[in-house]
C-alpha cells in the first residue's frame, strides 16, 4: 500500500478510553502533496485519530503504527511531532490575546541568542511569514485587535515557522464568515503548490468538495471509505454523508406546512454601539417582524451584526447605547433586563452554549428549568419532584442522550448540549425563539432532531427568529429571510425566492456612501 | 456487596470526608489518652468552635457564588464591640443588643454587597477593605476589654438548656427527647429523599450503603446524646447552630435563591442569559454572610464573657479552611453545607485535640495549614482520576 508517494501512513490504529473504543482499526493512508479531507459525525473518532498522530496521545497508549515519511514514528509529546514536521491547529485557536503576532508566532520557538530575544529577526522573520499567508498587519499588532479568520492565518503562519510538511487543520472555517472561509481555501491550496500536505477536519461539505483531492470518512471509530473526490464520477455531497451516517439523507429538512398568524414581535430602528468603541454602530437602524407560527431567518457574513442584534434586544446583553422600538402584539414593550424580555416571552438561545447557555458543571435537569424556576417553585420553593418529572419530559421528547436527568450537562455531546439549551427556553413558554445557530458544531443526525424540533415549535404558534451561517439551512426552514449587512437590514426574500445567490448578494451590500 | 465498594469507590470523595473526620478524632483519641472525647470536652468542642461552623454557613454560599470574604474576623470584632457597648454603656437589655447586633451585621453585608454586586469590584478587594475597616473601627470602639457583660447573654454560648423534665436513669430528659427527635427527623428526611429518588429512576445509593450510612449517622448523634445528657445537658449554641445548618441546607438546596447561588457560581454569563438577577443575589449573599458574622460575633463575645479588640482574628480563615476542606470548589458553583459542616469539625478537633496536647499555637496554625492544603490537593487528585477536572 505503501508508495513512493505516501507521506503519510496510519495503520490500525486502535485507542480505548475507559468503557469506549474511540478508534478501531483505523486505517489512513495520505499523500505527499495532497489536501485530505476527513469527515465524520461528532464524535466519529476524527479529532481523536489527529491527537493519536500529533502525540497528544502518547505511543505506548494506543495500539498500531504510524508512518511517516516510511519512517516509524513513536511520539510522546507534541514536540516531538512538531519536529518532524506534523503540526496540528485546533479549532480552538491557541493564540495568546495580550501578545503581538511576532510573539505568538515564535512562542515556545523564540529567536533567541543565549536566552536574550532578538526583536529585528522575530519580527523580520514574522513579517516574511505573514506575507506567506497573505496578511497585510503589522508583526507588532496584538492578537486581539485582529479578526479570528486573520488569528487562524496567524496559527498557520506559526505552522509555517516550525517548517511543516503535513498541516492538519481540525474545523478551520467553523468560527469564519464565507470571505475569510475562501481566503483561508485559498492558501491551503497556494500551500499545497509548494508542497505543504494539508489533513482537513471539517463539517461543512461544500469546502471539502472544493478543496479536497480525497476524503476519509469515518463513522464509529472506524475508516468507512476513502474517496476519490477527482475520480470519474462527481462526488456529491450526498455521497459524502451517505458513508458518515450509514444512511442516505434524501430530505435534510423535515417538511412543515405554515400555519402563519398575526404579528407577534416587531422591533423597529434598532440601533447598538459596540460596547468600547461606543462610536461605532454594530446594528444600525434595523427593523424586523415576526409573526405568529413563522420561522423567519436571520442570514449575514460574520460581523453583520446578527448575534448582536438579538442579544441587545435580549435584555441589553450586548452593547452600549441601545435605541429602537421593540413592539410586542402591537404594543410598545422595553426589554431592558433578561428578566423583562423574558417576562415579554422572548426567549434567546445563545450560539455560545458553553460560554451563555450553560452550567456545565450541574446536571441536566437543573439546566433545563434555570431560566423559569419561578413555574416550579412556590413562595420561593422549589418542587424538586417536580423538577424531575419536567426534566425527565424533555429527555424523552428532545431525545437527550443520557442516562438519567442528574447527569453532568458538561459531559453530554455538542448536539445532546443543545437539546438541554432548546429544552430549557421551550419549557419557559416563550412566545418569541431566537435560536443563534442552534446546530453549530453538531452532527448531521441531531441537526435533522432540532429542525425538527423548531418546526414543531412554530407549528405550536411561536415565533421562532433563526439566525444561521448556512444558506441551506436557512433556506430549508425558514418562511422569510432578512439579510444584514454591516449591522443594517440590506432585505427581505420569502422562501420562494431566496436563493443562496439572492441571499449572498444582500449579504454583501455595501452601505452607500460609507467612506471606508 | 460489590455494588457497595463500587459505589464506595465512585464517591470516595463524598465519603472520604467522613473518613477523615473519623480518623482524625480516633487519632486525637488515642494520643490525648481518651481525653479528646470526654463529655465536657465534647461540649465545649462545640462552643468553642461554633463561630467557625456559623461562619462556614455563610463563606460557603460566598464561595458557591464564585466570591470570597476576608472581613468576617474583623466584622466579628467590631459587631461584638458594639453589642457590648450596647449593654455595658447604655444598658440596654441583653436580648436588645443581641437584636441590633443582626441588624448591623445586615448593615455591614448590605455595604459590602453594595459595592461587590452593584459598583462590581471583586469581593476579594471589597472584603479586604472590610477586613481593614472593620477592624479598625473596632479597636477603636472597644479600646482593649469590655467586660462584665450580663449573665444572660454569657449564657448563649456557655449554659445549657435547662433540666425542666428532670431526670431518667441519670440521663437529662430534655436531651435526650432533642436528640430523638433529631434522630427521627434525619432518618424521615433521608428515606423520603431516597423514595423520591427511586420514583423516578434515578440514581441512588445501594441498599446496604445508604442503611449503613443512616446507622453510623444513628450511633454518632446516640453517642453524643449520651454522653451530653450525662453531664451538663444540650448547650444552647448546639441548639443554635443545629437550627442554621438544617435552615441553610435547606436554602442552598431548595430555595429559587439557593438554585440562583450555584447558577452564578457554574456560569455566570449563563445565569444571566437566563434572567436571573445575578446583582440582587450578589448583594443577598453578602447581606447573608453579614448576619452570620453577628450571630458569630455574639456566639465569641458571649464565650469570652467580655469584647475584645483583639477577637475574631483570622477567624476568616477557618472559616474559608473549613470549606475548601469540605469539598467547596474553589472556583465556585459546587459545596454544600454539610460539607462545609465537616471542615469546620476536622478544624475544631484538630484545635481541640492540639490544645488538649498543649502545643504551641504557632505548630497548631502550622499543621492546620498544612491539613488544608492535603484536603485540597486530595480532592483535586481525586477529580483528575475521575476525569471531571
Amino acid at each position: 500500500m505503501s508508495t513512493e508517494n505516501t507521506i503519510l501512513e496510519m495503520r490500525g490504529i486502535t485507542k480505548l478510553f475507559p468503557g469506549v473504543k474511540a478508534l478501531q482499526d483505523v486505517t489512513l493512508s495520505v499523500t505527499r502533496g495532497e489536501v485530505h479531507a476527513i469527515c465524520g459525525e461528532n464524535g466519529a473518532g476524527k479529532s481523536t485519530l489527529m491527537n493519536v498522530l500529533s502525540g497528544v496521545y502518547p505511543h505506548g497508549t494506543y495500539e498500531g503504527d504510524i508512518l511517516f515519511e516510511n519512517e516509524p514514528c513513536e511520539f510522546k509529546t507534541i514536540r516531538d511531532s512538531e519536529h518532524r514536521g506534523i503540526v496540528i491547529i485546533h479549532q480552538e485557536l491557541a493564540l495568546s490575546p495580550f501578545l503581538s503576532i511576532a510573539e505568538n508566532i515564535f512562542l515556545g520557538n523564540e529567536q533567541s541568542t543565549r536566552g536574550v530575544i532578538d526583536w529585528n529577526k522575530t519580527n523580520a522573520e514574522a513579517a516574511r511569514l505573514l506575507a506567506r499567508v497573505g496578511l497585510s498587519e503589522l508583526p507588532d499588532t496584538k492578537i486581539k485587535d485582529i479578526g479570528i479568520g486573520k488569528q487562524q492565518l496567524v496559527e498557520i503562519a506559526k505552522a509555517l515557522s516550525k517548517r511543516v510538511k503535513l498541516l492538519i487543520l481540525d474545523e478551520p472555517t467553523a468560527a469564519l464568515n464565507d470571505e475569510d472561509s475562501a481566503h483561508l481555501l485559498d492558501l491551503v491550496r497556494s500551500l499545497k503548490g509548494q508542497g505543504i500536505t494539508s489533513i482537513i477536519i471539517s463539517h461543512k461539505l461544500n469546502e471539502i468538495a472544493a478543496i479536497a483531492d480525497r476524503t476519509t470518512v469515518i463513522r464509529d471509530g472506524k475508516t468507512i471509505e476513502t474517496l476519490d473526490m477527482h475520480g470519474a464520477e462527481p462526488v456529491t455531497e450526498e455521497r459524502i454523508i451517505r458513508p458518515m451516517v450509514g444512511r442516505s439523507l434524501d430530505d435534510r429538512f423535515p417538511e412543515r406546512e405554515p400555519n402563519i398568524g398575526a404579528e407577534v414581535l416587531r422591533i423597529e430602528d434598532w440601533t447598538v454601539h459596540h460596547p468600547i468603541d461606543q462610536g461605532r454602530k454594530v446594528v444600525d437602524g434595523a427593523s424586523i417582524s415576526v409573526r405568529k407560527g413563522e420561522v423567519i431567518g436571520l442570514a449575514g457574513l460574520m460581523g453583520a451584526g446578527r448575534t448582536e442584534f438579538a442579544m441587545s434586544v435580549f435584555g441589553r446583553t450586548y452593547g452600549a447605547n441601545a435605541s429602537g422600538k421593540v413592539f410586542k402584539d402591537g404594543e410598545e414593550i422595553h426589554t431592558r433586563t433578561v428578566g423583562e424580555a423574558i417576562g415579554h416571552g422572548i426567549a434567546y438561545a445563545t450560539e455560545d452554549r458553553k460560554r451563555y447557555g450553560l452550567n456545565l458543571i450541574e446536571d441536566i435537569k437543573r439546566n433545563i428549568t434555570s431560566a423559569a424556576l419561578g413555574k416550579l417553585s412556590r413562595r420561593g420553593v422549589v418542587d424538586r419532584e417536580e423538577e424531575v418529572l419536567v426534566a425527565e419530559r424533555y429527555r424523552k421528547e428532545l431525545n437527550i442522550k443520557a442516562p438519567t436527568v442528574e447527569a453532568l450537562v458538561g459531559k453530554l455531546s455538542g448536539g445532546n448540549q443543545q437539546k438541554v439549551v432548546l429544552s430549557k427556553w421551550i419549557f419557559a413558554d416563550p412566545d418569541v425563539l431566537i435560536l443563534d445557530e442552534p446546530t453549530r458544531g453538531i452532527d448531521v443526525g441531531a441537526k435533522f432532531e432540532i429542525y425538527t424540533i423548531i418546526n414543531a415549535l412554530a407549528d405550536a404558534g411561536k415565533a421562532v427568529i433563526f439566525i444561521s451561517s448556512e444558506l441551506p439551512e436557512l433556506l430549508g426552514m425558514c418562511d422569510r429571510i432578512y439579510t444584514l449587512s454591516q449591522g443594517r437590514v440590506t432585505g427581505q426574500l420569502p422562501r420562494a425566492e431566496a436563493t443562496q445567490e439572492s441571499l449572498m448578494l444582500l449579504m454583501t451590500k455595501e452601505k452607500e456612501g460609507t467612506p471606508r | 456487596m460489590t455494588a457497595v465498594t463500587e459505589y464506595l469507590g465512585k464517591n470516595v470523595r463524598q465519603y472520604g470526608i467522613w473518613g477523615a473526620l473519623v480518623a482524625i478524632v480516633i487519632l486525637f483519641e488515642i494520643l490525648t489518652n481518651g481525653l479528646l472525647l470526654m463529655p465536657n470536652n465534647v461540649a465545649s468542642l462545640v462552643q468553642q468552635n461554633a463561630y467557625v461552623m456559623i461562619l462556614a454557613i455563610g463563606m460557603v454560599m460566598v464561595i458557591v457564588a464564585g466570591h470570597i470574604d476576608l472581613s468576617v474576623g474583623s466584622v466579628v470584632a467590631f459587631i461584638g464591640g458594639l453589642v457590648a457597648i450596647m449593654m455595658d454603656k447604655w444598658s440596654l437589655p441583653w436580648i436588645v443588643a443581641v437584636l441590633l447586633g443582626l441588624v448591623i451585621g445586615a448593615l455591614v453585608g448590605a455595604w459590602q454587597g453594595y459595592w461587590v454586586a452593584y459598583v462590581g469590584i471583586p469581593a476579594f478587594i471589597v472584603t479586604l477593605a472590610g477586613m481593614l475597616i472593620f477592624k479598625g473601627l473596632a479597636i477603636v470602639l472597644v479600646g482593649t476589654t469590655i467586660a462584665g457583660l450580663p449573665p444572660g447573654f454569657n449564657a448563649i454560648s456557655n449554659g445549657y438548656l435547662p433540666n425542666s423534665f428532670g431526670f431518667m436513669a441519670g440521663r437529662d430528659v430534655v436531651t435526650v427527647t432533642i436528640g430523638l427527635l433529631a434522630l427521627l427527623g434525619l432518618v424521615y428526611s433521608q428515606a423520603r429523599a431516597r423514595r423520591t429518588l427511586r420514583k423516578h429512576d434515578l440514581a441512588v445509593e445501594p441498599f446496604p450503603a445508604f442503611v449503613g450510612k443512616l446507622v453510623l449517622f444513628a450511633l454518632l448523634l446516640g453517642y453524643l446524646t449520651w454522653l451530653l445528657s450525662g453531664s451538663n445537658g444540650m448547650p444552647i449554641v448546639l441548639i443554635i447552630v443545629g437550627v442554621l445548618i438544617v435552615a441553610y441546607t435547606f436554602v442552598l438546596g431548595r430555595t429559587v435563591f439557593g438554585r440562583h447561588v450555584y447558577a452564578i457560581g457554574g456560569n455566570l454569563n449563563a445565569a444571566i442569559m437566563s434572567g436571573v438577577n445575578t446583582r440582587r443575589v450578589n448583594f443577598g449573599v453578602f447581606v447573608n454572610i453579614g448576619v452570620l458574622a453577628a450571630v458569630a460575633a455574639i456566639v465569641t463575645t458571649s464565650r469570652a464573657g467580655a469584647a475584645v479588640a483583639a477577637a475574631g482574628d483570622s477567624y476568616e480563615l477557618d472559616a474559608i479552611a473549613a470549606c475548601f476542606i469540605g469539598g467547596t470548589a474553589v472556583t465556585g458553583g459546587v459545596g454544600k453545607v454539610s460539607g462545609a459542616m465537616i471542615g469546620a469539625l476536622i478544624m475544631g478537633v484538630l484545635n481541640m485535640g492540639l490544645s488538649i496536647m498543649s502545643v504551641d499555637p504557632s505548630w497548631q496554625k502550622a499543621i492546620k495549614g498544612l491539613v488544608l492544603l492535603l484536603a485540597v490537593a486530595f480532592d483535586l487528585l481525586n477529580k483528575r482520576r475521575a476525569g471531571t477536572s
